[in-house]
């Protein structure tokens, strides 16, 4: 099964790697490990979220590897669209078709839009949307603003990309 | 050290200012503006020619010009700061070469020469001992230049990502943090004298790119040109864009941004976390580096002013002499 979960550990070098290896003890499989810039956090304490695949039977074993290593487990979830990013839109969003715009990417399977907030002032004037896209992984995000990218240019709309986190 | 100085705009006049008040060991032996020009091996007598400018409009002599000053005047090190020209890289890159060519290294501001002609101008300097350095044409005061090519001798750099022009980036924190609109924001830009007469290049992020070309390939040696950027503008950005953003603790910026390896080489607006290391405020410039070895470092500092520009211009003049120094 695929299972989410937030994990805080102390933020010193070689401590994530050290916190991940567990998982490979019980035989999962990592699928996406998303450490976010914005996350707030006290201090020297360190926090991902991290998408694994395993046997449903192991994850107990999983979890007490985890406390023994002081890792701690701040949720565990079965929602898998957990990679996120912000992308701002402006231009004749609701003329172009919006529904066919959010479909291009819902309809992919690995990346969803989950929000849409709009602000339309007056009629002819360019609307702006912010859009809240999931996806598993950072390829998949990567795919999916790919294909946002070719709507806006086919729609004349610009759409204004999170910055990559760097490094 | 004698120092010719083509153009006396607002970073000719810096220089000038600086090397008249602070004891930095360099004689003023030529100078031009556009109309006029001087000689002088013994040295010009600064104050004397700042206040001739203010007066009557030129500094010297009108039967003379810069081209007189570049190969006949009596200096180590020509000082190229007359006004960019980015399509053609004239009249500066005949200066430039004119002054490779008698065997004097070149000091410049001038992003037009660098941005078109990186790679000859080079090769030219290599080919006469000399060095063309050209630290104030990015960021600034900020020596992103001597930091890649000193600080961090030995790494590589991975991608640079930078907010190069301070115009759009005053234009920008002015949406978010009074909700003016752009119309107003460029406005407000234009009467604080952060913004010329006509803004197209800073906002359409021509500006940006130029830096971000001139950055590659001091960098790269790939020889990318402005073509090659994907560039989009601040133009059409509204103020409730800024707002969308702004409720999930974020803002838009313009950002350059050139990862090789990703084949990225453009000029966007895009949305960062607040306390992004880039997001500095107003007309500040910010470029981070990554890279193997140090990892990432941030820059952050003025990018133009007549002060700060001429502060990058002299950096890299002294620059020269010791090397120099250390060569003899």
């Amino acid at each position: 099964m695929q299972v989410s979960m937030k994990l805080e550990m102390k933020d010193t070098p070689g401590q994530l790697v050290a916190a991940l290896k567990p998982i490979s003890d019980v035989g999962g499989n990592i699928i996406a490990v998303i450490h976010q810039r914005d996350e707030k956090t006290d201090g020297d304490v360190l926090a991902v979220q991290i998408v694994l695949d395993l046997q449903e039977q192991r994850l107990g074993e999983l979890l007490s590897l985890f406390k023994g290593q002081g890792v701690n487990v701040v949720r565990i979830g079965k929602e898998r669209l957990l990679y996120k990013h912000t992308v701002i839109m402006i231009g004749h969003i609701m003329h172009t078709d919006l529904g066919d715009t959010v479909d291009r990417i819902d309809c992919t399977g690995y990346a969803e839009v989950t929000e849409l907030t709009m602000v339309m002032p007056a009629i002819s004037e360019p609307s702006s949307a912010r859009l809240v896209i999931r996806a598993v992984n950072k390829e998949d995000m990567e795919q999916a603003l790919g294909i946002l990218r070719e709507v806006a240019k086919e729609k004349n709309l610009l759409i204004i990309e999170p910055l990559e986190e760097i490094g | 050290m004698k120092i010719a100085i083509l153009g006396m705009g607002a970073v000719g006049r810096g220089i000038l200012e600086l090397v008249d008040e602070k004891d930095l060991g360099l004689t003023v032996t030529g100078l031009a503006d556009s109309k006029s020009a001087l000689m002088d091996k013994d040295g010009i007598h600064i104050e004397e020619v700042l206040s001739a400018k203010q007066e009557r409009g030129y500094c010297g002599d009108k039967s003379l010009s810069a081209t007189d000053i570049v190969e006949r005047a009596d200096y180590d090190i020509l000082i190229e700061v007359t006004p960019t020209d980015a399509k053609t890289g004239e009249p500066a890159t005949g200066f430039i070469k004119k002054a490779i060519a008698r065997g004097k290294h070149v000091v410049t501001s001038n992003k037009g020469p660098i941005a078109l002609h990186y790679a000859e101008l080079q090769s030219k300097a290599r080919k006469h001992r000399v060095a063309v350095r050209y630290e104030a044409t990015v960021g600034g005061a900020i020596p992103v230049m001597h930091t890649l090519q000193h600080g961090l001798a030995g790494n590589r750099v991975l991608a640079i990502f930078g907010i190069l022009n301070g115009t759009c980036n005053f234009i920008l924190t002015r949406m978010a943090a009074e909700g003016l609109t752009y119309e107003q924001a460029l406005l407000e830009a234009r009467e604080m004298g952060y913004a010329e007469a006509d803004p197209t290049y800073d906002v359409k992020g021509i500006d940006a790119a130029i830096k971000l070309v001139i950055l590659s390939n001091t960098i790269w040696k790939r020889n990318v040109k402005l073509d090659d950027v994907e560039i989009t503008g601040i133009d059409m950005l509204t103020t409730d864009a800024l707002r969308l953003a702004e409720e999930q603790h974020c803002t838009i910026r313009l950002i350059a941004e050139a990862v090789p390896e990703r084949g990225i080489l453009r000029v966007a607006p895009r949305v960062l976390p607040k306390n992004h290391p880039l997001v500095v405020d107003g007309s500040l410039n910010a470029i981070t580096l990554e890279t193997d070895m140090a990892g990432e470092i941030t820059l952050i500092g003025k990018g133009a002013g007549s002060r700060e520009t001429a502060s990058a211009v002299i950096g890299d003049v002294l620059f020269i002499r010791d090397a120099n120094a250390r060569s003899h």
